[in-house]
């Protein structure tokens, strides 16, 4: 997922900035080494804490919660993509067995509109059409009645019976036709539409050595292992109305904020809770199924669990926009990129707001002379997209960086050689320095590790039997951030610590990262730390998205523990050891507070805490505003390197090797990063392979909603994945880390096209490389 | 999903009498299939007869082939010694469908009964003659990349999606069944029916009649044999181009072939055409291609599967070649 604002957008340099030497940025604020916070432990890999609950299905999901009187629902959903319902009729469902309610237009609660991600401080919803209050039609698969049942098989036969008759209107659902009225998004990211740095289309007219291709890539679906699924409850507590909900989430704060502008109640009145979540990868947001399952709820007044089906999640749940874009590069006889362009269309609805923003990458990763980024939209009558791992930087980085392939061909020069020739001594957009930059360490070691001087220059060189084989290989990128919003709570007793923040573990392992570093900047042994988060009740409000989380939390973390210090050092008596220091004089180990400079003068927290008579602290702090990016332009990166074989009879293409080596700050738990990194790096083969959603244009109905169907890599799909980092700490972040969650899957759709290429000598510009195309 | 009847059968006979007893009745095996048609309410059987428990045995037949039961399970039947030795085709294109926890599941009989998988036969919403006679068809012009290029008619395309039943057409396998009117066996090359103007009628079964066995005639040359399965990913999806094929050699000639293709046929394809062209001919690279193009003259393609045009030809080519390989191999050694 992506930011509320770019970091590359107007509001870069702050008011008081006088200039980049006085950074507040986050290592310290005075920018030295946060003491408090180094520790050997950090680094280390732990393993997951939450494993054995999942390995043993203890760890319960959304779907798993269960209230008294619990009422099932089922979704029907439109077969039109732009229209009237005519008519439904009820009446024969709602004497079926076991039925509760049938919600239509007709009969539903009068519900607010939701407030829009990235268009509303408090939007986490996918778009922003009426929900279930009107006859209207807006996309196909749009849901247009819900079914209460006393179980879920009497729900799923209800929505069987239903029988809905529509007037259909002319549709757009074709983006080969609405492409012809693309228009200019009012914003991408909250920044602009087009960026021109100097006159970038006369460079490329007059540069000696050109490429101007044109890439696609498909829609595709969100296909979370944990489908989407909500149990919830309104009830009255003290004469308060109270909506408790267990969702799958990935903000759990800005989902109850738009939930309370729905139902127009307090967002305090909303108890959303989320212990684990099977995968969100931007999807697990605010969708029509929670809004839905509440108003049902309330009408009955009974609890109602809402669990999407595989094929529910594809008409509910956005997913990515399919793009067409141009990439035309200039250059000189060594590779100097005289010109950049990079343009295109992606597919969008009007009620969202999120142009796929495929031009990410391409605002960092090169040198240019004259630079042209745009990124144009084709209205359709669709479900709208929305964040996919990577948005933008994933697609994007297809297109880009195959044309640095092509140029490096048309060129004869090595394709990393043509990358470090135009390697950036500052942001090519903003200007700005780089916060820490070590791509080309990290492109030099993973070719030396990777073998990359055994790639045959010729294409079509190497092969073994019928198999061709190559090598590619491309630059990966994403942009660090860190969002407002950020506040930890931590709880101190002589039986270890509680860190409370409302944030989110989708898997990834955030929870025992954040343990493990709790417990290395407290002193304590991780067995004494509890990291609570997924809980709206709890301090702050954490996105799980972006690859920010990890930053977010640190920055909170940093600064409650400096605040639970300075409590603690208040709380000492004349007498102690550590009488008369201030938190910058102290660091935390064995359970207590030490003098920095002199190890014997300790005390331990059990001892400060009785000695003033207390049983615990608490203290709670926000995190300091993320005024680094205002200072640096910050972005993680890495290059992956790819081998595959392709068959000469069938087309088959087959991965062989795949390796990513990254330079993402530090890397703060080896094992569960190893993991973000190559299953970002699997969904990248998925992305340049075999993910695509078959959206049939004369309808607008996605007609592969199944796992069946919308291929994804299997076990056979993935090689041997290798990844390594540069591991140099970014002075300039939380804890020294840049994300890890989305970089992945960027840059493999491009290593893989650019390893066929190789293999073969057929360069393929649509994604996904599909056998067909290679015959 | 609606609400059905289940009955678990003892035997053939009462399975039989409970099916004629009900109206909309469908005999169940693994249910990977039918279970998955139920849930998208393209099946909406009244009673459900599951004969997954009967006929569960592989039995040598006195001529050296194998009569193997309805209710095996692909699993069993792939990992079978006997079928791995003498016909390891069938064990290949089994191991090659689906993934190991259906084909733990699923049943011979289910397997070749298991209906296509064109996407607008699985989505109600959409137009489609086999689902509902006379209705259209939305792949003709949609999406219609795992569509067949042999044996479609203008009211469908859709092809049969099983490996196992390629397999079986290659060997010669017959069916066996039982119905209302007693029992009678026939070729498998003959169980299912090209849509024609009928998409919906898939098969030659009688009402009511149910597939109690499979029986593989001895056949020397399958001993060396082989199935090549082209598709999307690496495993669990279904064949774009597959090819069961063998070969024995008379001298400088081919003395017998066989060879069946999946993947581009509404039917599992025997290609008896190639196979008449290349059987006695001398062997050569001409004589491959010819048959090849023999074969696929009929061939018809739309613009979403055209590539299974060329595909096909390669395929078949390769694999007629590195067959007469082998059997010159195994002749020499
Ligand atoms: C995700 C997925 C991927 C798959 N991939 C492949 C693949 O790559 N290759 C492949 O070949 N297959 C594949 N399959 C299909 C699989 O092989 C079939 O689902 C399976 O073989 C069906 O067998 P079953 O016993 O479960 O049949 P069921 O679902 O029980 O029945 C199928 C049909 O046969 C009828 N039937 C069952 N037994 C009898 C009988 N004795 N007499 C008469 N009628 C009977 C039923 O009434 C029904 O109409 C895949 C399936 C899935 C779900
Ligand atoms: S190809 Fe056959 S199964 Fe598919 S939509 Fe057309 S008629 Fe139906």
């Amino acid at each position: 997922m992506n930011p509320f604002r770019d970091p590359m957008s107007s509001d870069r340099f702050d008011s008081e900035s006088s200039g980049v030497a006085l950074a507040g940025d986050y290592w310290r604020r005075d920018g030295k080494p946060d003491a408090l916070g180094t520790s050997d432990r950090v680094g280390q890999p732990l393993s997951r804490l939450d494993g054995a609950q999942k390995v043993t299905g203890r760890a319960r999901f959304a779907a798993e919660f269960s209230f008294d009187g619990m009422l099932y629902a089922a979704l029907v959903y439109s077969t039109i993509a732009n229209g009237r319902i005519a008519s439904i009729d009820r009446d024969a469902v709602e004497s079926m067995p076991g039925v509760a309610l049938v919600m239509t237009h007709d009969n539903a609660p009068r519900l607010n509109t939701a407030p829009v991600f990235l268009r509303s401080p408090n939007g986490a919803a996918g778009d922003d059409h009426p929900i279930m209050q009107s006859d209207r039609v807006h996309w196909n698969g749009q849901p247009v009645a819900l079914v209460l049942a006393e179980t879920q098989e009497q729900a799923d036969a209800a929505v069987e019976r239903l029988e809905i008759e529509y007037r259909a209107e002319p549709a757009v659902t074709d983006f080969e036709i609405a492409k012809g009225q693309a228009r200019a998004p009012d914003n991408v990211l909250g920044g602009p539409a087009e960026i021109a740095l100097g006159d970038a289309d006369s460079a490329f007219a007059a540069a000696p050595h050109r490429v101007d291709a044109t890439y696609t890539t498909p829609r595709h679906n969100h296909n979370a292992i944990e489908p989407h699924a909500v149990t919830l409850k309104w009830s009255r507590e003290a004469g308060t109305e109270i909506l408790r909900i267990h969702d799958a989430s990935q903000c759990v704060d800005l989902t109850a904020a738009s939930l309370a502008e729905v139902f127009d109640i307090d967002a305090a009145q909303i108890h959303i809770t989320s212990p684990f979540v099977g995968g969100g990868f931007g999807s697990k947001t605010l969708w029509q199924h929670q809004i839905l399952a509440a108003a049902a709820a309330r009408v009955v007044e009974r609890p109602v669990r809402l669990a999407l089906s595989r094929k529910g999640v594809y008409r509910v749940v956005g997913g990515r926009a399919c793009t067409e874009q141009r990439v035309a590069l200039g250059a000189d006889d060594s590779g100097k990129l005289s010109a950049l362009i990079h343009s295109g269309i992606a597919s969008m609805t009007c009620h969202n707001n999120l142009p796929e923003p495929f031009v990410q990458a391409t605002k960092c990763l090169y040198a240019a002379d004259a630079i042209r980024l745009s990124i144009e939209v084709a209205d359709m009558h669709m479900l709208a997209n929305t964040f996919m791992r990577a948005p933008g930087e994933s697609v994007g980085t297809f297109a880009l960086e195959s044309a640095l392939d092509e140029l490096a061909e048309r060129l004869g020069m090595d394709p990393l050689a043509l990358r470090e020739r135009n390697e950036p001594a500052q942001d090519p957009i903003s200007g700005l320095p780089f916060s820490s930059r070590h791509l080309l360490e990290a492109a030099r070691a993973g070719a030396e590790r990777f073998g990359w001087s055994g790639r045959a220059a010729t294409p079509g060189s190497r092969r073994e039997g019928e198999w061709q084989i190559g090598m590619g290989c491309a630059t990966a990128t994403y942009p660090y951030m860190r969002m407002p919003g950020a506040a930890a709570r931590i709880t101190l007793s002589a039986k270890g610590a509680t860190i409370d923040i409302a944030a989110h573990e989708m898997g990834m392992g955030t929870a025992t990262v954040q343990t493990q570093i709790a417990a290395a900047r407290l002193g304590l042994p991780v067995e004494q730390v509890t990291f609570r988060y997924g809980d709206n009740m709890l301090a702050g409000a954490v996105l799980a998205g972006g690859s920010q989380q990890t930053a977010a939390i640190g920055g909170a973390v940093i600064a409650a523990h400096r605040e639970l210090v300075t409590a603690l050092l208040a709380l000492v008596t004349s007498d102690s050891p550590l009488a008369g220091l201030s938190a910058d004089d102290v660091v935390c180990r064995d359970a207590g507070l030490a003098a920095a400079d002199d190890a014997s003068r300790f005390a331990d927290y059990a001892e400060i805490l009785s000695g003033a008579g207390r049983e615990s602290l608490s203290v709670e702090a926000a995190a300091a505003d993320s005024e680094e990016l205002a200072h640096w332009s910050m972005h993680s990166f890495g290059t992956i390197f790819c081998e595959v074989g392709v068959s000469e009879i069938s087309g088959e293409v087959r991965v062989r090797r795949l390796l990513g080596s990254f330079d993402c700050g530090r890397i703060l738990n080896p094992k569960t990063a190893t993991s973000q990194f190559r299953g970002g790096m699997i969904m990248g083969l998925g992305l340049a392979l075999m993910e695509e959603t078959w959206f049939d244009a004369r309808s607008g109905r996605i007609i592969n909603p199944s796992l069946a169907d919308y291929h994804v890599p299997v076990q056979m799909d993935v090689p041997e994945i290798e990844v390594m980092w540069t591991d140099i700490p970014d002075p300039h972040t939380p804890m020294g880390a840049r994300g890890i969650g989305e970089i992945g899957i960027t840059g493999v759709g491009a290593a893989v096209a650019n390893a066929v290429y190789n293999a073969s000598g057929k360069r393929i510009r649509d994604l996904p490389i599909t056998l067909d195309k290679l015959l | 999903m609606n609400a059905f009847d289940y009955h678990q059968a003892v035997d053939a006979e009462q399975a039989i009498e409970q099916a004629m007893r009900r109206q909309q009745t469908r005999y169940l095996g693994g249910g990977t299939n039918l279970v998955d048609l139920m849930r998208e309410t393209v099946e909406r059987p009244a009673a459900l007869i599951d004969v997954s428990t009967l006929a569960r045995e592989i039995e040598e037949t006195t001529h050296g082939g194998l009569f193997i039961g309805a209710g095996v399970t692909n699993a069993e039947l792939a990992a079978d010694p006997r079928v791995r030795m003498r016909y390891p085709v069938l064990s290949r294109a089994i191991l090659c469908g689906a993934s190991a926890q259906i084909r733990n599941m699923a049943t011979v009989a289910g397997n070749l009964l298991q209906r296509t998988r064109c996407a607008y036969f699985y989505d109600i919403a959409s137009h489609c003659n086999k689902r509902e006679p006379g209705s259209g068809c939305d792949a003709r012009e949609g999406f219609h990349r795992y569509h067949a290029i042999l044996g479609a008619s203008s009211s469908c395309i859709a092809t049969h999606p099983s490996d196992m039943a390629v397999a079986m057409v290659a060997l010669d396998a017959r069916v066996h069944l039982r119905g209302p009117d007693g029992e009678r066996s026939l070729a498998l090359s003959e169980l299912h029916r090209e849509p024609g103007e009928r998409p919906d009628l898939e098969t030659v079964l009688a009402p009511e009649e149910l597939i109690v066995a499979v029986e593989l005639p001895p056949l020397p040359m399958a001993a060396i044999s082989e199935y090549r399965k082209v598709r999307d990913r690496a495993s669990y999806a279904f064949a774009l181009v597959s090819v069961a094929s063998m070969a024995a050699l008379d001298g400088d000639t081919i003395g017998d072939v066989r060879l069946a293709l999946g993947g581009v046929g509404t039917v599992p394809w025997r290609a008896r055409r190639a196979e008449a062209a290349l059987r006695g001919a001398a062997i050569s690279e001409r004589a491959i291609d010819t048959a090849v193009e023999a074969e696929l003259e009929m061939a018809r393609t739309l613009p979403g599967n055209g590539f299974k045009l060329a595909l096909a030809r390669r395929l078949m080519t390769s694999e007629l070649k590195a067959r007469v390989a082998d059997a010159r191999e195994g002749g020499e050694s």
